[in-house]
């Protein structure tokens, strides 16, 4: 199977850029699903968003930085309008109807998104955030393996941030409080914790996640609508990682990336290719009859 | 006044079980089922009854399915689209191999295939629900919807890639293929429509209805009293897929007339059932028509309505609204009348039943 280690260098290595940026997404969900329960199918859309709303702000004429703070602000703001309109209304709902509210706020961003900045793909403002291009060639087992420079970045940036985001969960008040409210609304209520506050900053947070996962993606390919269907790889991740799991995620984001892409170079072919589309489903269904919560779940007691 | 059970006593249990227990609910199915058959062919023109009243009649079909599997068993399905896709596909081959059978034999059989393929992806629902299920019909959406393109077995090696709709004709008139005319189209979908939601208010009103019910409302304890969950869910996947399966074959057959018909198959289109389901009500089969009409003529109201009213709306922009309507609408159904447009009708013949007074 393995006749040129150098070409299997390389796609292991663009299955872990691939994964680590599938586990971005994955870790929207698992920030809002933790916090909430709220299975939230818009976070892809919600990358989309973000990515728009930055490189639409630039093309309109503000400066890069600028941008990134103002598309910041929208983000909040959608938190803020979702936690308002869709959540508050809906508490105390079954998780299914939730779910399904997620997709609502899905559609209302297509078209949102589409009628504010067009439908078009658009460049990722690549350089104007000072994000390396280009790529690294070097030489591993006897051939050529080339390191995209944005690849290497977008692993460290996702690093520091699954980093900030534990040591937030962990140490800071307002993390303790996330994690009360995830255990048990009721309970988080009784001590004082404001769950339509921790709601906000829960969204808000998936926002900064989506925002920065956008970039990383649009960086790569060009900023467009198709990526909402490279979010939907995001869901067999969780199943791998199970929803409630950070580490999960990241772990899941991986075995996804470099199981499809190894698929894809050494299967595809055989039966006609293009099997990157359906791969990472199977690899989660063949998973979840093993182990339904998922590598890092936690296991679901059902009592009448 | 107009709508009341006072003087119609039921004698029999057969009677007082009856899906449409007052005369009036009688006589308005008739009504409906005259204007359907006899009415619109009369009154509507080709236009009208290709674009608007078959796709109505064919969404209707779908969202039945998916109705029967999230709205009565509980089971959410993101992978529609792709089991209408195997019930298209399955129906062009059989047309190919069977020139000679009857073409509305051929799309009721090419139900069975894809209940068939309902089952296989439906297997991973006995070990797990809600979500994670979401995710494994997801699988199958993908999974058939590549499997429409790469395999060229499937659309008989055309060079286009495409289903070509062959003609085949029904007592010398032709029902499929391009000189069909709409009204013949129009009459077989109502005929399919008809019988099959028949089928489906039997098997809901009956015994398998209620065991999915008892799933759906909570599965430990239905399994508790009895009821098989995998039986039931199973079933409820084949009949749902079955469902969808017979609603694909009559949208290229009936519908497109061929054409690009993988990419018909894809997730918009099983996302767009599942909102006709959400917004005409889960656990509902009127409803299933009231969505379906709503989703499917939503896009046309607002390309044509808006202008003729005055408010200028390009084609792109009609588009966006689409969207953002439909969102906003699944959020507004989901928190005012989380029983859909169904439960709206219900209101009206309970006003109905007690009017001129307000109780």
């Amino acid at each position: 199977m393995v006749s040129a280690p150098d070409l299997l260098v390389q796609t292991v290595w663009e299955g872990l850029v691939s994964g680590v940026l599938y586990a971005l997404i994955a870790l929207g969900f698992v920030l809002i699903f933790k916090a909430s329960g709220v299975f939230n199918f818009a976070q892809g859309i919600m990358v989309v968003f973000a990515a728009l709303t930055l490189v639409g702000l630039h093309e309109k004429g503000v400066p890069a930085f600028l941008a990134v703070i103002l598309t910041l602000g929208v983000m909040f703001l959608l938190a803020f309008t979702i936690e308002r309109v869709v959540l508050r209304p809906l508490v105390n709902q079954p998780d299914i109807i939730l779910f399904m509210a997620t997709f609502g706020i899905t559609y209302f961003l297509i078209g949102f998104g589409e009628a504010v900045f067009g439908g078009n793909p658009k460049q990722m403002i690549t350089s104007e955030l000072y994000l390396p291009k280009g790529a690294i060639d070097a030489k591993i087992l006897g051939g050529f393996v080339s390191f995209q420079k944005i690849d290497i970045a977008a692993a460290i940036i996702a690093s520091i941030m699954i980093a900030a985001l534990a040591v937030f969960f962990q140490y800071t008040r307002i993390g303790r409080a996330l994690r009360a409210v995830a255990d048990s609304h009721k309970a988080a209520l009784s001590v004082g914790i404001s769950l339509n506050q921790i709601w906000v900053i829960v969204w808000f947070t998936a926002g900064i996640v989506a925002l920065i996962t956008g970039i990383m993606w649009g960086a790569r390919s060009d900023v467009s609508f198709a990526l909402e269907i490279v979010a939907l790889k995001a869901l067999p991740v969780l199943i791998l990682g199970g929803f409630t799991s950070i580490p999960g995620a990241i772990v899941g984001g991986l075995i996804i990336g470099i199981g499809e892409k190894l698929g894809e170079f050494y299967w595809g072919p055989l039966i006609g290719g293009g099997i990157e589309s359906w791969l990472a489903y199977f690899i989660a269904l063949g998973f979840l009859l093993f182990r339904p919560q998922g590598l890092f779940g936690d296991k679901i007691i059902e009592r009448i | 006044m107009f709508y009341r059970e006072a003087g119609q006593y039921k004698s029999t249990y057969a009677a007082d079980m009856a899906v449409f227990p007052l005369r009036q609910d009688r006589i308005g199915i008739a009504v409906i089922l005259a204007i359907a058959f006899i009415g619109i062919p009369m009154i509507g023109n080709d236009f009208f009854i290709a674009t608007v009243m078959i796709p109505f009649l064919v969404f209707s079909l779908a969202a039945i399915g998916l109705n029967i599997l999230t709205g009565y068993t509980g089971l959410i399905s993101l992978g529609t689209a792709a089991f209408m896709g195997v019930g298209a596909y399955a129906c062009y081959k059989l047309t190919t191999l069977f020139p000679g059978v009857n073409i509305i034999v051929l799309i009721l059989v090419s139900g069975l295939f894809s209940a068939a393929i309902g089952v296989l992806f439906g297997l991973p629902s006995l070990r797990i629900k809600g979500f994670y299920l979401a995710v494994a019909t997801l699988a199958a959406q993908f999974f058939l919807q590549w499997a429409f393109v790469r395999v060229p077995w499937l659309f008989n090696y055309n060079a286009s890639g495409a289903i070509e709709v062959p003609l085949r004709s029904l007592f010398g008139i032709p029902v499929t293929g391009a000189s069909a005319s709409a009204e013949t189209r129009y009459f077989v979908c109502l005929g399919l429509v008809v019988v099959l939601t028949w089928f489906a208010s039997n098997l809901v009103h009956g015994r398998l209805g209620r065991s999915w019910m008892a799933v759906r409302d909570m599965d430990i304890a239905a399994e508790l009293m009895g009821i098989k969950l995998l039986n039931a869910k199973l079933l409820a996947f084949a009949v749902s897929s079955f469902y969808a399966g017979v609603a694909g074959a009559m949208m290229i057959f009936l519908w497109y007339g061929g054409g690009e018909a993988a990419d018909v198959f894809n997730i918009r289109l099983s996302f767009n059932i599942l909102f006709m389901v959400i917004i005409g009500g889960l656990g509902s089969l009127i409803g299933s028509f009231f969505g379906a009409a709503f989703i499917a003529s939503l896009p046309t109201i607002l390309k044509f309505g808006l202008p003729a009213l005055g408010v200028p709306l390009s084609g792109a922009a009609a588009e966006h609204v689409t969207f953002m309507l439909v969102g906003a609408l699944i959020i507004i159904f989901l928190i005012v009348e989380p029983h859909g447009l169904a439960r709206l009708w219900q209101i009206t013949k309970q006003k109905l039943r007690t009017w001129p007074f307000p109780y």
